[in-house]
């Protein structure tokens, strides 16, 4: 049978997908093993027991001098951050996006202005923000929105203006107005893409949160792990990285779930009835 | 009354002439199937009559108004795929075009007038026989169903003119037929003026109380773009009666024929 068609069973899918993962795993406790045995107090590869009780006192035990529970008040400083950010972005991306998308005059005015900043590298302007807004969260929060928004309303204007002719054609032979078509036309039809655009510009977002973090700030997921850099900590940052990939993965998830319960004749496959 | 004039009416494209010294007068209550090799110009007719193109020259008044230059709900179109809105379920589909109706900010109608809507919309749904289908996804129903739901929603807006381009072009013969009666069914009942886009000729003839075919004024192999068409025969046909052998061999042979021996351009002798 040729390569393209095998096609592997739900189990064996599962097998393959876990393997490269076992894989690394695998060769880190090893080669973990290997620098421990030759130097107990080696700092680079901590062990997984390490790791795991640097892990455990960072999520139990309040810090000294704070009394805070620092991965909890790091992740709550972070996502807040993120969460506010990206909020930010969405909105504008649905409204500026359907605007542009949909209404040629509006196109013609903001299409041009948002493909130039859409190509600006965010980071490049983390100074400006810094120098204007100050080293608060609203530099942070303003990085995060600005890194993400143009590419999320190029994308949901891309996305409406995608919309067969047909259909747009057909609404004002029924009687709609632009608004009428803009509420029961365009936002429904963009809303299953809304979310596929925040799921894409997840990753970006979170590159945006850290890297402000790591240059100012005094809590944040990313701010611990540049703190610790100082002090080789490698049993904090590496559970660090593992905890940010899974509030990644399991807000990916949430997304992902929500589109196909709320959206479900975008996924006609999925849904199932 | 919805009489549809059409006086010299020309549409191009840049340099490309598609329609050219196009004049047409169609009673109210007509049924005129539009036929013509592809590429000839009938959706772009019909977009002029929808106002969704406009027309380069000349002019197009229904019951001596020009018509707008953008749709509304005068004139109704089916188009041959995208005729329903995907994201509504059949009963949905239906009631939005009260919602429309009612605009608002929330472009929805509520209590007793949604409750009015939607028995309209359920008999209309047991009508064309998608009952059983209420609570389907566009993407879950046949093509044929899908159509039929796409010409009870253009019902509803309750059109002078309605417009049909190729609207059973993808759907298998017997589902066809069946597609058939209902639209005949429904001219009878409502009497609206209706121009429907076919290649098929015996659907035409089977339906349409006239046939007008379309056709380069003349043929220039030299630029295929320089000269638009026109109705080149108005054929008028009973429905009610097999189609007389003269008219559909005239009909067939200006459809079939053309390549077999282009027209000459003028000025130019054979
Ligand atoms: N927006 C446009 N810009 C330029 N040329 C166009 C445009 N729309 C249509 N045309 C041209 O106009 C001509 C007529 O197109 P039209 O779609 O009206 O043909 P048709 O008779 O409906 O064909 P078919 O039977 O294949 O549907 C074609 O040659 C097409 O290339
Ligand atoms: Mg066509």
């Amino acid at each position: 049978m040729r390569l393209v068609n095998a096609r592997p069973g739900r189990g064996s899918s599962l097998a393959l997908g876990a393997l490269p993962i076992l894989l690394v795993l695998g060769a880190y406790v090893y080669a973990s093993a290997q620098r421990l045995s030759a130097n107990p107090d080696d700092k680079l590869l901590p062990s997984i027991p390490q790791m795991w009780r640097a892990f455990l006192a960072l999520a139990t035990e309040p810090e000294k001098r704070s009394g805070d529970i620092l991965l909890w008040s790091d992740t709550l400083a972070s996502l807040e951050r993120l969460g506010i950010g990206v909020g930010a972005a969405t909105l504008s991306a649905l409204t500026l996006g359907i605007a542009i998308g949909f209404i040629p005059r509006i196109r013609a005015t903001l299409g041009p202005f948002v493909a130039v900043l859409s190509v600006i590298p965010p980071l490049a302007v983390l100074p400006i923000l810094f120098i204007a807004l100050g080293l608060g969260e609203a530099s942070k929060i303003t990085l995060i929105a600005l890194g993400i928004a143009p590419v999320m309303i190029r994308d949901i204007a891309g996305r409406t203006a995608d919309i067969p002719e047909e259909l747009i054609v057909k609404a004002q032979t029924l009687g709609a107005s632009t608004w009428a078509m803009i509420i029961r036309l365009v936002l429904p039809q963009v809303l299953p893409r809304l979310l596929v655009a925040v799921r894409l510009q997840l990753g970006p977002a979170w590159l945006f949160l850290i890297a402000a973090e790591a240059i100012a700030s005094t809590e944040g997921l990313g701010y611990r792990i540049f703190l610790v850099r100082r002090y080789m900590a490698m049993d904090v940052i590496l559970p660090y990285v593992v905890w940010i990939t899974l509030l990644a993965v399991l807000m990916d998830w949430i997304l992902a779930r929500l589109s196909i319960s709320a959206f479900p004749w975008a996924h006609p496959r999925e849904a199932g009835r | 009354m919805s009489r549809i004039e059409v006086r010299d009416l020309e549409k191009r494209y840049d340099d490309a002439v598609v329609l050219e010294r196009m004049s047409l007068t169609v009673e109210s209550g007509s049924f005129c199937a539009l036929v013509g090799a592809s590429g000839c110009g009938k959706t772009t007719f019909l977009k002029i009559i929808l106002g969704q193109e406009q027309a380069t020259k000349g002019t197009l008044t229904i019951d001596g108004a020009p018509i707008a230059p953008e749709p509304d709900p005068d004139r109704g179109i089916v188009f041959q795929r995208y005729s329903v809105f995907p994201h509504l379920t059949a009963l949905q589909n239906l009631i939005l075009v009260a919602d429309f109706k009612a605009a608002g900010p929330f472009a929805r109608t509520f209590g007793v007038r949604r409750k009015e809507a939607r028995v309209d919309a359920e008999a209309l749904l047991e009508r064309v026989g998608l009952a059983h289908a209420r609570n389907r996804y566009p993407a879950e129903l046949s093509g044929g169903m899908q159509q039929r739901l796409a010409i009870a929603q253009t019902l509803l807006g309750r059109p002078k003119v309605l417009l049909l381009d190729e609207p059973f072009g993808a759907l298998d013969p017997g589902i066809r037929g069946e597609m058939h009666d209902l639209l005949r069914e429904i001219w009878d009942e409502t009497r609206m003026t209706i121009l429907m886009v076919t290649h098929d000729i015996s659907e035409a003839f089977k339906l349409a109380d006239r046939i007008l075919v379309f056709d380069k004024i003349r043929r220039d192999p030299q630029a295929p773009t320089a000269y638009g068409a026109h109705i080149a025969h108005d054929v008028p046909n009973n429905p009610a009666k097999p189609p007389v052998a003269g008219d559909l061999a005239r009909v067939a042979r200006s459809l079939g024929a053309r390549d077999n021996h282009p027209h000459q351009p003028e000025g130019e002798s054979p």
